[in-house]
């Protein structure tokens, strides 16, 4: 069965969460195109969106009817082409309102699997615990039959888990989007040794056309994403925890320098703290907790998370997208305090002097400093960056001493990841960081050398 | 050729902030003013120059596509929030797509030369950040033949129209000269509108300029022989003049020296429906500079300020050869050689141009006069020069839709 035959009945659980949603607006865009196709006027095209919670389905169908607009705004100039011998559709507005009914008359929202029997390729974005995913999925195998494939969206869990788990017996391979899905190019495509070649080519060709960016990771816990953020978070909370026993910070003080140090001196587009609210307390430390599961003799699990989930400091987002509050407090999107678990509220950055006094203990950014944003879009961005860690590397001020051991170890987990197998080398590593996390640069890069020789004696 | 009856001034040139896309204070999600406001702003800025509203005559005002940008027509009647002494008086609105505003100046010449008004307050205004660029194509889409042209038409229907142009020229004339002139041109505007504060590029702060204009086109996501710093952007804004018989003039209290004599104008108009015969000659705009300059009794040579609608550099460039600036084929080194520049042999569009000014479609051709009555009687809003005595006349040119409806007028001092 090709691809084109599978697209015609496709299925995304969980399709109301915020992965699911983005992947069920890839799909129906990418099913509405091949609907219209000149050959396929007579075929039926059904994207099943399937979740348990009836409410957010039917917010589902209203992020659906915005974000396809916005995606049919975006690419009018070929939506015209498409639609060249629609003689009743003549100004853009046209075409595009044809867009989006088109693309939602595939949707068919529900929150029973009854309706599937169909599906022949089948999407799982469901909550990420193993036991929930294998009932799941032994039920939509029951009902979808034999050769219905498997792309599941799961960030941590090793696919051969959950392969074994349900019994598919190679029909399942690792698909996972970064978020949110109908943005970011990059797809980390994950194999086991049982994977049916079929279904890697399936998976490949499908990415093509979703106009992703496909990079190869091996079958290992975490990945190569999360395989490098999670040990990047244990690395800026062990130092939390050094900068409080050292230099006497409280535990928020020492919060907001690792926050800054990761973002403006490492020139990302967030800074590290930021990013764990971005993808959820909760959803690091079970990340986390996999990885420890399946991957024998390291231990991730961080001491700062688990009392921050306790007092319920979760981060994640709201519907709309917004960053709800976590460990730092957020102004219109922007770090605006960090959570003081001593006192179960927040310190708020513009309150007294004690940022103004961190950022002198810093010191001053190195020469030739630059925002991520800045440099984002520069075709010169690459010298310039050389420009900044060569001063980086001279600057001997608290803040440049931070940056430079955090370069390092980002460099050391990422050639680990390439060590262990999870990778197949460091261009891939690179390009997962570059490309999913947004990073300028990769974590094994030619900055970091210049910095081996000047750790370890902060 | 007729000529003009008795004299005809402009004075009182009043233009707003052109809003949009590249000024700080601008941003698309949050409420921004709407038509009223522009047409007040610059109808009253012009008014505050004369004695008293009372004295002026009649009205017109020119726009666009408010009845879809805005869901307003019956513009007309928009004009007594001014002020109040308009009311009653006769008010009237033109349309002639990007060349209303010349369109406007043209029917307050007539008032005037007709004896039935002493003085007509002229006002052209557009507010098109109302909706997405992508609708706003279709909008201005309108200023081609909508039965003919928009089914088959690019998703950007203009710049699609100026990329042909574009395209055509750098078939006859090369490819690698007339791109290099097209991104002079772009850096001469931004260079230009950076001297003037109420431009829309006035905060472009891109290093290099001429690199930007460098950029590749890409016709997949735009078009294939123009890119995006061709193109003039998305305005709001609005400009005002006051147009005056010598006894006009007297009753509203104003002095000789700060006005501007209307020697000469233009107005034709080619069929929409038709493509142009040439796409690299404006043909239209050709004869309507060439009336005017008749009408005026000059040639290029007695020009020493011009205003050109630029909504796209290629049509910049295209406008120097149809008026007579340099030859066929030959704007592209006109441009490099910095000859448009403010030192140059014929400096032109000294605010910035639609694309350093901004381009408030309907609004524009009153912008374009109003800079030059503002610059001849020494107070424009931005850089100042030092008028050639041996070329003491201003020479613009407005232009609605692919070179269809034209307009062009020639100025001096008042004498």
């Amino acid at each position: 069965m090709d691809l084109d035959t599978r697209l015609e009945n496709v299925a995304v659980l969980g399709a109301a969460g915020k992965m699911g949603s983005g992947i069920a607006l890839l799909l129906a865009q990418e099913m509405a195109r091949e609907k219209l196709k000149a050959g396929n006027k007579d075929r039926t095209y059904v994207l099943h969106l399937i979740d348990i919670n009836q409410e957010s389905l039917t917010g589902l169908l209203g992020y659906l009817r915005v974000q396809l607009t916005k995606a049919a705004e975006k690419s009018i100039v070929s939506l015209r082409e498409v639609y060249a011998d629609r003689d009743d559709l003549i100004e853009n507005y046209d075409v595009i309102a044809a867009f989006v009914e088109d693309s939602l008359s595939v949707v068919r929202p529900s929150t029973t699997l009854d309706s599937i029997g169909g599906s022949k390729l089948v999407f799982e974005a469901i909550i990420e615990n193993l036991p929930i995913k294998l009932d799941v999925l032994k039920k939509v195998d029951s009902i979808c039959g034999p050769d219905a494939y498997y792309l599941t969206n799961t960030s941590s869990i090793p696919i051969h888990v959950i392969d074994e788990g349900v019994g598919l017996k190679g029909r399942i391979i690792g698909y996972h989007f970064y978020n949110p899905p109908a943005v970011q190019k990059l797809l980390e495509l994950i194999s086991t040794k049982s994977t049916e070649p079929e279904v890697v080519a399936m998976g490949g060709e499908l990415a093509k056309r979703l106009r992703k960016k496909v990079f190869p990771a091996n079958d290992i816990a975490g990945f190569i994403g999360n395989g490098h953020f999670m040990r990047d978070i244990l690395h800026a909370t062990a130092e939390v925890k050094r900068l409080m026993a050292d230099e006497g910070m409280t535990e928020p003080e020492a919060i907001y320098v690792m926050n800054k140090v990761s973002q403006d001196l490492l020139v990302r587009p967030m800074g590290i703290f930021q990013l764990i609210d971005y993808v959820g307390v909760d959803v690091c430390r079970f990340i986390m907790h996999v990885m420890t599961e399946h991957i024998e003799g390291e231990r991730l699990e961080d001491e700062i998370l688990n009392k921050m989930a306790k007092a319920g400091v979760l981060g994640g987002q709201f519907a709309s997208g917004a960053q709800k509050d976590g460990i730092l407090k957020y102004d219109g999107g922007r770090p605006a305090g960090v959570y003081d678990l001593s006192k179960g509220g927040y310190a708020l950055f513009a309150d007294g002097d004690w940022v103004a006094l961190l950022d002198e203990k810093l010191g001053a950014p190195p020469a030739g400093i630059a925002p991520w944003r800045a440099l984002l879009m520069d075709a010169g961005k690459s010298s310039k960056l050389k420009t900044y860690f060569d001063a980086l590397a001279a600057t001997d001020t608290m803040g440049a001493g931070l940056a430079r051991e955090y370069l390092v170890r980002s460099q050391e987990i990422g050639a680990k990841l390439v060590a262990d197998g999870v990778a197949d080398s460091a261009d891939v590593v690179n390009g997962v960081l570059t490309n999913g996390f947004y990073h300028l640069y990769g974590p094994i890069n030619e900055y970091a050398e210049l910095m081996t020789d000047k750790v370890g004696g902060k | 050729m007729k000529k003009l009856t008795k004299p005809v001034y402009v004075t009182a040139g009043y233009n707003t902030v052109s809003l949009g896309s590249g000024r700080k204070e601008f941003h698309p999600k949050k409420p921004r003013p709407g038509l009223e406001h522009y047409i007040k702003e610059a109808g009253q800025g012009a008014l505050a120059q004369v004695n008293d509203p009372a004295n002026v005559d009649e009205g017109v005002i020119s726009n666009f596509m408010a009845a879809r940008f805005n869901r307003q027509g019956n513009l007309a009647a928009l004009m007594p929030m001014i002020d109040r002494k308009l009311e009653y008086k006769p008010l009237i609105r033109v349309e002639g797509a990007c060349g209303s505003g010349g369109l406007g100046l043209v029917t307050a010449t007539k008032a005037v030369l007709s004896g039935m008004a002493d003085s007509v307050l002229a006002v052209g205004v557009e507010v098109q950040n109302s909706v997405k660029a992508v609708y706003g194509a279709d909008i201005l889409a309108g200023a081609g033949h909508f039965a003919t042209q928009r089914k088959e038409g690019h998703a950007y229907f203009f710049p699609a129209k100026f990329s042909d142009r574009s395209c055509a020229t750098q078939a006859e004339f090369g490819a690698e000269k007339t791109r290099k002139g097209m991104a002079r041109w772009y850096e001469r505007a931004i260079l230009n509108a950076r001297q003037c504060p109420k431009a829309q590029e006035y905060h472009n702060s891109i290093d290099d300029l001429y690199a930007a204009g460098m950029s590749p086109c890409n016709a997949n996501a735009f078009c294939g022989h123009i890119n995006v710093y061709d193109c003039s952007k998305v305005s709001d804004g609005a400009s005002a003049v006051v147009f005056a018989s010598e006894d006009g003039l007297a009753k509203l209290g104003v002095d000789k020296k700060d006005a501007v004599e209307l020697v000469g104008y233009g107005q034709v108009v080619a069929d929409i429906s038709k493509d142009p015969e040439d796409q690299t000659k404006l043909t239209t705009s050709a004869r309507a500079v060439a009336n005017a300059m008749e009408m005026a009794g000059v040639t290029s040579k007695d020009i020493g300020m011009l205003e050109v609608h630029d909504c796209f550099t290629i049509g910049g460039m295209l406008s120097l050869e149809a008026a007579g600036f340099c030859g066929y084929g030959e704007s592209p080194d006109f441009v490099i050689d910095g000859k448009t520049a403010p030192d140059g042999e014929v400096p032109t569009n000294l605010s910035g141009g639609l694309i350093g000014y901004g381009h408030y479609t309907g609004g524009t051709g009153v912008r374009q006069a109003a800079d030059i009555a503002m610059q001849f009687t020494g107070k424009p809003d931005g850089q100042k020069i030092e008028i050639d005595s041996s070329k003491p006349y201003g020479l613009m040119i407005s232009m609605g839709g692919n070179d269809r409806t034209v307009v062009s007028c020639v100025f001096r001092k008042a004498q």
